[in-house]
């Protein structure tokens, strides 16, 4: 087997099966198999899958450093996969306020989403990773060119909106929406450094000129 | 002053003795099977049995109410005090080795007869009651909590407070190498809350020492808390060493740490929403005894009431107040 080979019909069901833990522990607590949910189960696992798509975002935004810094060129074929997942738990921590939390009682839906400015933005976040899912596709990046890799730097807004809707729905103790906030600026601080680096390297004429695209 | 009783008892739907002690055996037993499902518990159970001495001489009271309580392992697994950390499983977990006894508190203030006095002394001249309350949380959920405790008017009066005594202060020990949880600075301890003079003589604050006909665990407040069971659960303070009569009102806790979401009477009021959330419903919390998925989708918000329900003895507190604004 050649190494994408490998990479995908080894590597990548490994890593898929990796990041179905988390979800697969929810439905093992529920039933008191794994653990336990705790005495309010409904905020566990909207606390879980929440956590997870933040855990999520971070690890797709780690890709791309990580593969310049290490070489390691073949990372970027985690991407998506990697990605989509974030999509995937924060899919299910909507659902999981939407249908246990608010149990679809419109009233109480709308109210949260247009008048308590956490759950607005947490909103604005879950949007924006569906435009992105929804293109995720090689066809669909092929067909839209320039305008996919502007539409997928989304992911640097969903990450800083996840996190603001993270810290400010904690009553007071910031502790953990901090450690994500520390870690999504290492993250995006990492990218702006690279490309002022860059720009300050290149020579005059080529800087409005070709520039090439920024991968994320 | 006319203290109306709770309309929404009759005698016959006080548990009787027999029922209640087959409770208790049934809770101890699911508490048991319960706590051997949560990880990281060394001793395997979640409060040990040396410290689960039952109380004797517990009465009955007409200010119970007659919802089903929760069980012994979601009043003992799920709880803030922060003074053991900031997670719901913290207090559990961290305050196994904390060692209540022996315990004093201090009086001091506006009062006759202030000094240091045994937490015994305080409590002997009493009779222990029963008083099964619902805790309205400001965080939307609630819990119906079977305390043990004595009512705290009659505790006040011992202490013969004088005209100047307007306001009743508490504060929580402070004592960072037994309350791991001091080490962070997210409150400023030591933890203070206070009640008028008024609120504090109505009949239905206890001071509670007990739980489930049992001593209170170190988790809910041992060896003694508030329990205000109109007001959002943090105004019932945990672990308290001292009681000041004072002239002035101070600033409690949840006030200083962040004003405009905390007040200081933080009655409980389903038309008054915390800035962030809604107050109109909450969520009676519980594993529901019919199995696991039961408690996850028969776990159905509930409208919350004014003052929790407590209305009829506690609204008169309050005529003339704007309680949107003091909230």
């Amino acid at each position: 087997m050649n190494v994408i080979r490998q990479i995908r019909f080894l590597w990548k069901p490994l890593v898929f099966v990796a990041c179905l833990i988390p979800a697969a522990l929810v439905v093992g607590d529920t039933f008191a198999i794994t653990g336990t949910l705790g005495a309010n189960p409904i905020e566990e696992i909207q606390d879980r899958f929440g956590n997870w798509a933040l855990r999520f975002i971070l690890i797709t935004l780690a890709v791309t450093p990580l593969r310049q810094i290490s070489g390691w060129n073949w990372l970027v074929r985690f991407r998506r996969m990697l990605g989509l997942f974030a999509f995937f738990y924060v899919l299910m921590h909507f659902l999981t306020w939407l249908f246990l939390d608010q149990e679809l009682l419109l009233s109480a839906i709308s109210e949260d989403i247009f008048e308590r400015p956490f759950i607005t933005i947490g909103f604005t976040a879950f949007l924006i990773l569906i435009a992105m899912a929804a293109t995720s596709t090689t066809a669909i990046r092929r067909r839209m060119g320039r305008r996919w890799q502007q539409l997928h730097y989304g992911i640097y807004v969903a990450g800083i909106l996840g996190v603001w809707h993270y810290w400010w729905q904690v009553k007071l103790d910031a502790s953990d929406p901090a450690i994500y906030a520390a870690l999504l600026a290492a993250l995006l601080g990492y990218r702006l450094w690279r490309r002022k680096r860059k720009v300050a390297a290149q020579p005059e004429r080529n800087r409005h000129g070709n520039r090439r695209l920024e991968t994320h | 002053m006319l203290i109306r009783k709770p309309a929404d008892i009759r005698p016959s739907e006080i548990t009787s003795r027999e029922n209640y002690l087959n409770r208790r055996k049934f809770i101890q037993s699911t508490a048991l099977a319960g706590s051997s499902l949560i990880a990281g518990t060394a001793a395997g159970s979640i409060v040990p049995e040396e410290r689960r001495a039952r109380l004797t001489g517990v009465e009955t009271s007409e200010f119970s109410t007659s919802e089903a309580p929760n069980s012994y392992t979601d009043i003992t697994t799920y709880n803030n005090y922060y003074e053991f950390g900031t997670n719901k499983d913290d207090p559990f977990r961290n305050s196994q080795e904390f060692e209540p006894r022996p315990w004093s508190i201090t009086v001091s203030g506006h009062a006759d007869k202030t000094g240091t006095f045994n937490l015994e002394d305080i409590v002997k001249p009493h009779v222990l009651q029963e008083r099964i309350y619902r805790l309205r949380c400001v965080e939307a959920w609630s819990m119906v909590i079977p305390w043990v405790g004595i009512p705290l008017a009659d505790v006040i009066k011992q202490f013969a407070p004088q005209s100047a005594a307007k306001y009743v202060v508490f504060r929580t020990l402070n004592d960072r190498a037994r309350m791991p949880g001091q080490r962070s600075r997210v409150l400023r301890w030591p933890y203070i809350e206070a009640l008028t003079i008024a609120e504090a003589a109505n009949p239905l604050p206890i001071l509670a020492v007990g739980l489930y006909g049992e001593v209170l665990p170190n988790q809910n407040g041992a060896p003694i808390r508030l329990i205000v069971p109109w007001k959002y659960g943090f105004k019932s303070i945990k672990g308290i060493v001292s009681i000041d009569f004072s002239e002035t009102r101070p600033r409690t806790s949840w006030e200083i740490a962040a004003p405009h979401e905390y007040g200081f009477y933080a009655n409980v009021n389903p038309n008054v929403d915390h800035p962030r959330w809604s107050q109109a419903r909450e969520r009676r919390i519980g594993s529901a005894p019919q199995g696991a998925l039961q408690s996850i989708f028969g776990a159905k918000k509930q409208p919350t009431l004014m003052f929790n329900g407590y209305g009829e003895q506690v609204a008169h507190l309050y005529d003339g107040l704007d309680l949107r604004r003091n909230f």
